[in-house]
């Protein structure tokens, strides 16, 4: 849980944020990159924790991801097609990178606008994986691309890659 | 309205041909085991004959007075790796004194990575100065065997009579991003408790890296 200290300093970042003019962001990210249109809201394992649990009617489709990771950029196309196919029936795909900040302006970015990427992308931060990685799902190695499909209390996680068909059936059992 | 249906369509149109161009490279896939499987903490790890970026062929048992090893899977396209080169070449000069020599791995199928063939491999070892040597696993016959399914992805062996023991598997450290900012050295703590004739302390860590199976 975000205690409600740590609550007020994201507000505050977010209030900066939206000072310098950027476009407001409804979400507790540590702070946003924006180029070329494009804003990648980055968070850190503890920010980033309560997505994995929010207890409402929405599917949620969290997918694990990097640019440098072939596996994930080739079943990207059929999470898009998810977000586009089930976005009105409140479903919703998270796409999760694992970039190196340092990669998010020169390669994370121009990849998303080149193959416009229209579900929501956010960046997790967090460098201290050991820890993180058994709280997403206590059998995952580490390896991508990972995913976990949910709704309140179900929940399935997946080491391994999708094509449409298989996502789509994987998202209809939690349907 | 109609400029509505023009945009779905083309939209439609664009990931049909994602779709396409990327199922293109389908067929360079690599059969592994599947994660969870390869060595666990205390079994024996194979030797092999793996070709050096000097086009030498290695194997461990050509170390005669190694007390172990410090086995890194590792390439040159990827980021987490690239990331770590300088802790890995710090590692190597850290204890191949002591006789936990580095030996580095490339597992990756250069057909899936071009930037991971034989010769991109010799040129970043010389550009970045490797100290350690620098293996292809040409074929990928080694990487299932260990169970390695990202770069990095480190095998700390301690050498016995019966052959070499793994001693600990996981992440270099708990900081990927900066070295500096690591306070859990895993790897070092194993090699040093090994030295030291003592348990390592911790023998099995999870990291965010590179998939080896493309």
């Amino acid at each position: 849980m975000i205690s409600k200290k740590n609550y007020m300093n994201f507000m505050l970042v977010l209030l900066l944020i939206s000072c310098k003019g950027e476009q407001q962001v409804t979400t507790t990210a540590n702070k946003v990159f924006e180029s070329k249109g494009v804003e990648i809201p980055v968070y850190d394992f503890k920010n980033f924790e309560p997505l994995l649990h929010k207890n409402d009617d929405k599917v949620r489709i969290i997918n694990f991801w990097a640019t440098w990771c072939k596996p994930c950029v080739r079943e990207l196309p059929y999470f898009e097609l998810i977000n586009d196919r089930y976005g009105a029936k409140n479903v919703e795909v998270i796409l999760v990178s694992l970039d190196l900040p340092s990669q998010v302006e020169n390669k994370l970015i121009p990849f998303l606008s080149k193959q416009r990427i229209r579900s929501k992308v956010i960046l997790l931060d967090d460098p201290n994986a050991n820890q993180w990685i058994p709280k997403v799902d206590e059998n995952w190695s580490g390896s991508i691309p990972a995913t976990i499909i949910y709704k309140g209390n179900s929940s399935n996680f997946y080491e391994r890659s999708f094509t449409y068909h298989d996502l789509e059936k994987e998202l209809k059992k939690i349907l | 309205m109609g400029k509505k249906i023009e945009m779905k369509t083309l939209k439609i149109l664009a990931v049909l041909a994602l779709v396409i161009a990327v199922s293109a490279f389908a067929v360079d896939k690599v059969i592994v085991k599947k994660t969870g499987e390869g060595y666990a903490v205390g079994d024996f790890a194979t030797d092999f004959k793996l070709k050096n970026v000097d086009d030498t062929t290695v194997s461990l048992a050509n170390y005669k007075n190694a007390k172990g090893f410090i086995v890194v899977f590792t390439c040159n396209h990827c980021p987490y790796s690239v990331a770590y080169e300088d802790r890995i070449i710090a590692l190597d000069k850290k204890f191949k004194e002591k006789g936990y020599p580095v030996i580095a791995i490339n597992p990756n199928n250069p057909k899936a990575y071009p930037e991971d063939s034989f010769e991109n491999m010799k040129v970043r070892a010389k550009n970045k100065g490797f100290t350690y040597l620098y293996l292809f696993d040409d074929g990928q016959h080694i990487y299932p065997q260990y169970g390695a399914t990202k770069t990095p992805h480190v095998y700390v062996l301690e050498k016995t009579k019966g052959g070499n023991i793994v001693r600990y598997i996981g992440a270099i450290d708990n900081n990927y991003k900066d070295a500096k900012a690591a306070d859990k050295k895993y790897v070092e703590d194993a090699v040093n408790a090994l030295i030291e004739g003592k348990s390592v302390p911790v023998t099995l860590t999870k990291a965010i890296g590179c998939s080896i199976k493309a």
